[in-house]
């Protein structure tokens, strides 16, 4: 066969550039952030790369802007041979995950900085991380999902080990990785058994084929679903596939933690909402009862054990469980209203979680050790904006009325209700209760009492000294040897006293002022204001969830 | 011989067995060897085996790739990496890592065994037709069918597919640099924090940990890499000499 008449055969689909716009601008600018810093003749300074990040993912929000109106001019459609569907309900993820692209360079600039982590590379790998979120969300085929499910994990398992000088860091990125490597192989053989079940990977024609057809026997296809299941349990941290999360949260460096929280989640429900809600929907009956179980298992777990965590970013953690079994009760209910108040719940969490993370990183201090809860005591009092914001988002995420996040919650529970799933709306807002507990204790320690109590504060004195002493080595002084007689010590002092410890750190943190940048402070501004302000007027954000209809 | 195919030959019956063969004694020998370079060796058997197999299945194309990526990239990497670490370096396989691994090995082992068997024996409806058509239509062979579908039904994938090689280099990059200062103003790094404080990070501050953990620590601390690195910065050893 010639080469001519090879070209006759293949007609190549039509490329509708302005579908994979905001794509394109992240991919392309995680290039070009690359080649600015190959080329550049001297380091330049992280600000630039952040204003270049910033500036991109302003574009990719015009740019799905656009493509909002003309989805709503238009109508949805289907593009470059109907492996992406383009329809409200995915050019409003792809908005939301170019908006947490902007939070999240604002945030981590300071980070940067801080800890002297100089070129493009983080916020290259945050780019192309975003752009794998928004092809799964508007993925019409099960093999361009997994491709943006590994496009948006890969840069994640990255940046959770992106902090060379901590080992949890890299202990963080290793465990995610190995896992998610897992996670990824077992959704592809999901892939391949609804291929062998439908005959297609494409999400439109697996739900015409089971619309049109009966099948006499379902098993492999139910074995495929679960299979899917599996695979996006694990991206968004659903009990049973949660093991890695507060490990992950807790080594990760802290704006890298909050990125991950928000695109994972965004990436992780678009697809999966997508999936189920319109390709299975006629096996929802066989899917409902598993999600009805994973959801109070979810929403449990995460709500039962961030009781008893001392470490916030742990704690944040098992909130974000938590949250994500409340999005699971608005597909549980499988009613296109039930897939509004996720979608809902999904955008409002992204802030939310984004600004809180913004928060612990700038009183994580440099070296993005400081986190115990302790160190929260009195931070109203030292840092008043920075405790106020974080007493909002807090707030917030416990559902506070005139917040996003009640509304959020009200929603979902309301949509349950509606799907006579009585009992997960009742363990839901038991759930929210308990949730609540741990998240307004830290509120109440920052504006609460100011000082740790006196008998504490000299119980905690001399293990102090030995603590300050091993944690700033002085390369002078401490020969191997005396370290070594200090080390043994001090590991008796932590083991008896581990509240000892926490505390001492969280007297050393009280003790310097909080620097914090203006493009952490826009963060947290944007974030906060989102929550505020679309929490006491929410028409215009429920208008557009509203109108982000799926496709078919 | 209905068993394994629906419409076997003798001679398809015959291939089927030998190749079948071959992977169950390369995999096999890919467990059992104490030498990680058989190991490696015996992977490229079982590869070649599965290749076989997917020639028998009239799927020429997959089976090249199979040699070609498998047996010639992926164990020649594996075969660099064991070089790197120490070829004459013999795994002791007679202790545990983990306690009761092995029972669990067994027993889930048997588990998915019992799942083949009683999904083999049933008949399951699969979809009539495929996106990309029959795999040899009439005198097209299937290379020529997989090349048409990647460029016409598979034209995005294909093309993102691109995004993941970048995130590859960025990250190899990112993650074997090492800081060029550690973060405290410590200009040099302690010299050998671990090797005198013993095991890195062993059962320092677990208390705060929840119940549902997994032990990741135990793969990173097992490879020996860790103890060993010249850039260990000083904030480790704080870490070390918790411990």
């Amino acid at each position: 066969m010639t080469y001519s008449s090879l070209l006759a055969v293949i007609q190549t689909p039509h490329i509708d550039y302005t579908a994979i716009l905001p794509e394109l601008i992240c991919i392309g600018g995680a290039l070009a952030l690359l080649l600015t810093g190959a080329l550049a003749v001297r380091q330049l300074p992280t600000v630039v790369y952040t204003a270049m990040t910033v500036a991109i993912s302003v574009a990719a929000v015009v740019s799905s802007l656009v493509l909002w109106h003309i989805v709503q001019l238009h109508g949805a459609f289907a593009a470059i041979a109907k492996s992406l569907a383009i329809d409200g309900f995915s050019v409003a993820f792809v908005l939301l995950a170019s908006c947490v692209l902007v939070v999240a360079a604002l945030a981590a600039d300071g980070f940067l900085r801080r800890e002297e982590v100089a070129g493009p590379e983080y916020y290259a790998l945050a780019l192309l991380s975003a752009s794998g979120a928004m092809f799964m969300a508007s993925a019409n085929d099960l093999i361009v999902i997994f491709l943006g499910l590994e496009i948006m994990s890969i840069p994640l398992y990255i940046l959770a080990g992106f902090d060379h000088r901590r080992q949890e860091s890299g202990e963080a990125s290793m465990k995610y990785f190995v896992l998610g490597a897992f996670s990824s192989a077992i959704f592809v053989y999901g892939i391949a058994l609804t291929y062998g079940a439908t005959g297609s990977t494409n999400l439109a024609e697996i739900a015409s084929f089971l619309a049109n057809n009966v099948l006499t026997s379902n098993a492999l296809l139910l074995a495929g679903l679960g299979l899917l299941l599996v695979g996006f349990g694990f991206k968004i941290a659903a009990v049973p596939f949660h093991m890695w999360t507060p490990d992950v949260y807790e080594g990760a460096p802290t704006p890298a933690t909050g990125f991950m929280a928000a695109i994972a989640k965004v990436g992780g429900f678009a697809a999966l909402l997508r999936v189920f809600y319109s390709s299975f929907h006629t096996l929802a009956i066989d899917w409902q009862p598993v999600l009805f179980v994973m959801a109070i298992l979810t929403l449990l777990t995460g709500a039962i054990l961030g009781l008893v965590q001392r470490d916030i970013k742990r704690m944040l953690a098992y909130s974000s469980i938590n949250h994500a079994g409340f999005v699971l009760l608005g597909l549980q209910a499988a009613t296109a209203s039930g897939v509004s108040a996720s979608l809902y719940y999904v955008f409002v969490y992204a802030f939310l979680v984004l600004g809180s993370f913004t928060v612990i990183e700038l009183v994580g201090k440099r070296g993005d050790r400081a986190h115990p809860i302790e160190g929260y005591r009195g931070l109203a009092r030292r840092e008043p904006f920075l405790a106020l914001c974080l007493a909002l988002l807090l707030l917030a995420q416990a559902g506070a009325p005139f917040t996003t996040g009640f509304l959020a919650k009200l929603y979902v529970v309301e949509a349950a209700v509606q799907a006579h799933s009585y009992a997960l709306a009742v363990t839901a807002m038991l759930a929210g209760a308990i949730a609540a507990d741990f998240e307004l204790r830290v509120v109440f320690l920052m504006y609460g009492a100011s000082a740790p109590a006196p008998a504490e504060a000299t119980d905690a004195a001399p293990a102090f000294s030995i603590e300050g002493s091993l944690a700033v080595p002085d390369p002078v002084s401490s020969a191997p040897a005396p370290g070594a007689s200090t080390g043994t010590l001090a590991s008796a002092a932590v083991m008896t006293g581990h509240d000892l410890a926490t505390v001492t750190v969280a007297g050393a943190a009280a003790s310097e002022r909080v620097e914090v940048p203006l493009l952490a402070r826009a963060a947290l501004v944007l974030t906060c204001g989102f929550t505020v302000v679309l929490g006491i007027w929410p028409a215009p954000l429920f208008a557009f969830v509203h109108a982000a209809r799926l496709l078919f | 011989m209905h068993l394994f195919l629906a419409s076997a030959t003798l001679p398809d019956t015959i291939t089927f067995a030998i190749a079948a063969a071959i992977c169950i004694v390369g995999s096999l020998g890919v467990v059992v060897s104490t030498h990680p370079v058989h190991s490696a060796l015996m992977l490229v058997m079982t590869l070649f085996g599965v290749a076989v197999l997917f020639v028998e299945e009239n799927a020429q194309f997959l089976a090249a790739v199979q040699v070609i990526v498998y047996a010639g990239a992926i164990v020649v990497l594996f075969l660099f990496v064991i070089m790197l670490l120490g070829v004459d370096r013999a795994e002791s396989i007679a202790a545990d890592p983990l306690r009761g691994q092995r029972l669990t090995a067994l027993l889930l082992g048997l588990l998915v065994l019992a799942e083949v068997v009683l999904l083999g024996r049933g008949r399951w409806p699969t979809g009539a037709h495929s996106t990309a058509g029959a795999l040899n239509q009439g005198t097209k062979p299937n290379v020529n069918v997989l090349g048409t579908s990647i460029f016409t039904t598979f034209l995005l994938p294909f093309e993102i597919t691109s995004a993941l090689l970048v995130i590859a280099i960025v990250g190899a990059v990112v993650l074997a640099r090492r800081p060029r200062r550690p973060v405290g103003g410590a200009s040099s790094p302690i010299p050998s924090a671990k090797g005198l404080t013993g095991p890195p990070e062993a059962e320092g501050d677990d208390t705060d940990r929840g119940p549902l953990q997994m032990g990741v620590e135990d793969l990173e601390d097992s490879d020996g890499l860790e103890a060993g690195r010249p850039g260990v910065p000083a904030t480790h050893g704080q870490e070390g000499s918790k411990s």
